[in-house]
């Protein structure tokens, strides 16, 4: 039996939908959206069922894209997602609107489970409710009673949907006929009679007249106050940032050390060749390229994940949207933005809660150009190498000045190319806010994980075959080559070394460097050179370009590799004095401060991650928004760049 | 006297007297905002931002443009 799970935003249905499938749920595709389908397995007695959890709807009337699934599937018996049955969760401490939906899908003659949940909420606000009259207005719906929270009720609506009855033909509207899913005025007409129908029958079911709750109602006085609303809003996104930094980077040093010590001992196991390398350079660290991603999204989502539990980003969105809306965001955008100062994955994908696809598709447009962590790296090594360590304005240190003008640079160019966005999209819905803020609770753990780990499976599995794949392709450009030359340039630069009576270590990393320079990628960054020479780049960095795309931190990776240093903790030392003095023809330094300066502003918006892009593809379900996403960067940091270097030559 | 519901002070109670024509209509009215339902203006963002309502034991942010397309009447407090 397939059983769709339908609901109010808010009223606690992932918590229905964690409770009766725990961990035996996995994520799929409803086709043409981007909501995640999420289908759980049910077992009733011997029975197992499926579980579909559909997006939180008010109605069954789509206001946006991603809620005309609910319509769709409901409505067309072809349907593949064709519920043969529908439990609706309500929220009992708001039954009259939530009675809107419900009784929708009851005349639609699905077999029909009402969950009452939040009961727990209801008696606290002393809302009294009369399940004995429910059933009167819908006697063929079964109705039970839970709080899903605690995990109450469970074996109940068990029961309930074990012995679920049968149609005969009730209605709740007489001669109740589903609107087509454009026109409006029936729509309306219709929702109108369901209420007045509601309202009627509200004294019998409910009898006391609700308000806000006081306790709400005075956090909300602080939260969403017109000055300390955003000091707070300030001090919860440090926090967040503070926790993200300094606990990511304990497990990610981790993975890397683990990946690199896996491909050391694998190369030693492995009989030489392609084989082995291709295991070793190319599979293994390619998993390491997915795999580091996952502590930043799990701790940023576990961070998303709780605010939005307790309530409180809703407020978030709620103070912030007056001030996006010139950008043609949203206050919703905001989440997004600002985790992509982490981490643009995590923050691209955090954009689905955007419900208007105008506003998403720019915020996922402008997200990655948010300075995000793997820019530090970059930042850091070219920093150091050409702005000088002194105080300006006596009292400001010059090179934490450039970083954070770098980081500012990010953040307006996201802000202005939103508002070019703005009037190239063009869309057909209107978008509006009208947004639930829910009363404050305590985060459900459960809820909390599950999120998190969704998030990180999809990522794993979904984006993690395009970066493999382009690491795979990575690999075998830097170690294939037109063969002899690659043969000759190292066999030359190890007998070079053998005659200057370097140690082993430095002869390896010097071939290393040679075979890469005749690798196609080495060939690459030469044929790049008279593009990138209006930069002030060299065929160096035009190999450190291309392999970086795989991830912005690479670049240091491979200099280190270019200028045959070692891969250890003295790298940055012994790269910094090596690229310090490398010399052109000419005899001037090739990292000069106009260099330095116009490849600092190429990192800041050049699109230089495919992971990134492998969740852009994901999330907007085409390649063509990551393409032109990639473009517009590049374009953005040659233009850039070359700016820059013309003014500071 | 009917006013837009932008216009209403925070703590002041009105009674929802029109929904004007516009394509958020439904919405609207799908959100709770039926004609005779009596609302709460809680409070608003600063700089002309969304303003919050109490709707029957819930609450409900709406834009500014949003909010002018119900049309509200003042009464003293809440009835019962």
């Amino acid at each position: 039996m397939k059983i769709a799970l339908l609901g109010n935003p808010n009223t606690g249905k992932s918590s229905v939908f964690n409770m009766l499938t725990g961990l035996r749920q996995h994520v799929g595709n409803f086709p043409g959206v981007t909501v995640d389908k999420k289908v759980g397995i049910l077992s009733i007695g011997e029975e197992s069922h499926e579980l579909i959890d559909f997006p939180g709807t008010y109605s069954i009337y789509p206001r946006s894209k991603d809620e005309e699934v609910v319509y769709k599937s409901i409505s067309n018996k072809e349907n593949q997602n064709y519920p043969d049955a529908v439990v609706v969760v309500i929220d009992v401490s708001n039954l009259e609107r939530n009675l809107l939906l419900f009784s929708q899908v009851y005349d639609l003659q699905f077999p029909t489970v009402m969950v009452l949940n939040m009961t727990d909420l209801a008696k606290r606000k002393n809302i009294s409710y009369s399940a004995e009259e429910l059933q009167k207005l819908f006697p063929e719906a079964r109705i039970v009673e839970s709080n899903a929270r605690v995990k109450m009720g469970k074996q109940h609506l068990l029961a309930a949907l074990n012995d679920i009855p049968k149609r005969n033909g009730s209605t709740f509207l007489p001669a109740a006929k589903i609107a087509e899913i454009d026109d409006l005025e029936t729509q309306q007409i219709e929702t109108k009679k369901r209420f007045e129908k509601i309202k009627e029958a509200k004294p019998n079911f409910e009898q006391t007249m609700e308000r806000v709750a006081p306790k709400t109602r005075q956090i909300d006085k602080i939260l969403v106050h017109p000055f300390f609303g955003y000091v707070f809003f300030a001090v919860v996104l440090m926090i967040v940032f503070q926790f993200v930094y300094v606990f990511a980077s304990i497990p990610m040093d981790l993975i890397d050390g683990t990946f690199s010590y896996l491909s050391t001992w694998m190369s030693g196991a492995l009989p030489q060749g392609y084989l082995s390398d291709l295991i070793t350079q190319g599979i293994i660290p390619g998993i390491g390229g997915v795999v580091i991603f996952i502590p930043q999204i799990a701790l940023l989502f576990l961070f998303i994940s709780i605010l939005e539990e307790t309530g409180y980003l809703s407020r978030v969105v709620f103070i912030m949207d007056r001030l996006m809306r010139p950008f043609g965001l949203n206050g919703k955008s905001v989440v997004p933005l600002m985790s992509s100062v982490a981490c643009a994955i995590p923050g691209v994908m955090s954009a689905r809660t955007i419900a208007d696809w105008k506003e998403r598709m720019i915020t996922i447009m402008v997200a990655p150009l948010m300075s995000c962590s793997a820019r530090i790296p970059v930042y850091t090594l070219l920093i150091a190498l050409v702005i000088p360590n002194e105080t300006v304005f006596g009292f400001m240190n010059l090179q934490g000045l450039v970083l954070f003008g770098l980081y500012a640079l990010g953040t307006i160019s996201a802000l202005a190319i939103a508002i070019i966005l703005k009037f190239i999209i063009k869309t057909k819905e209107q978008g509006f806010l009208m947004l639930e803020m829910p009363s404050y609770k305590f985060p459900k753990w459960q809820n909390v994980g599950l999120t998190v780990w969704e998030k990180v499976k999809v990522f794993v599995w979904d984006a993690g075959k395009i970066i493999l794949a382009i690491s795979i392709l990575l690999w075998g450009l830097a170690t294939f080559g037109p063969s002899e030359k690659m043969e000759e340039a190292s066999v030359l630069a190890r007998e070079n070394g053998l005659e200057l009576g370097l140690s082993d270590d430095e002869i390896n990393q010097n071939v290393a460097a040679a075979k890469l320079e005749n690798s196609y990628i080495g060939i690459l960054g030469k044929g790049i050179e008279p593009v990138i020479e209006p930069l002030g780049y060299d065929w160096k960095i035009g190999i450190s370009l291309i392999t970086s795309f795989a991830a912005r931190e690479v670049f240091v990776g491979s200099m280190a590799t270019i200028y045959a240093v070692g891969d250890d903790s003295e790298t940055s030392r012994s790269l910094m004095d090596k690229m310090r003095n490398e010399k052109r023809q000419d005899g001037t330094p090739v990292y000069s401060l106009a260099t330095g300066v116009s490849l600092m502003i190429f990192y800041v918006f050049a699109m230089q991650c495919m992971a990134t892009l492998a969740v852009v593809k994901r999330e907007t379900k085409s390649w063509k928004w990551p393409l032109i996403q990639m473009g517009y960067m590049g374009i953005l940091a040659y233009l850039g760049a070359f700016v820059t270097y013309l003014i500071l030559v | 006297m009917k006013s837009s519901l932008s216009h209403i002070k925070n703590g002041e109670f009105v009674i929802i007297r029109e929904i004007l024509e516009s394509s958020l209509k439904v919405k609207l009215l799908e959100m709770g905002l039926t004609v005779e339902k009596q609302i709460e203006v809680l409070y608003r963002a600063p700089f002309g931002g969304p303003i919050a309502i109490d709707v029957e034991g819930y609450v409900l942010s709406l834009r500014k443009d949003e909010a002018e397309l119900v049309e509200v009447e003042r009464i003293k407090s809440a009835q019962t």
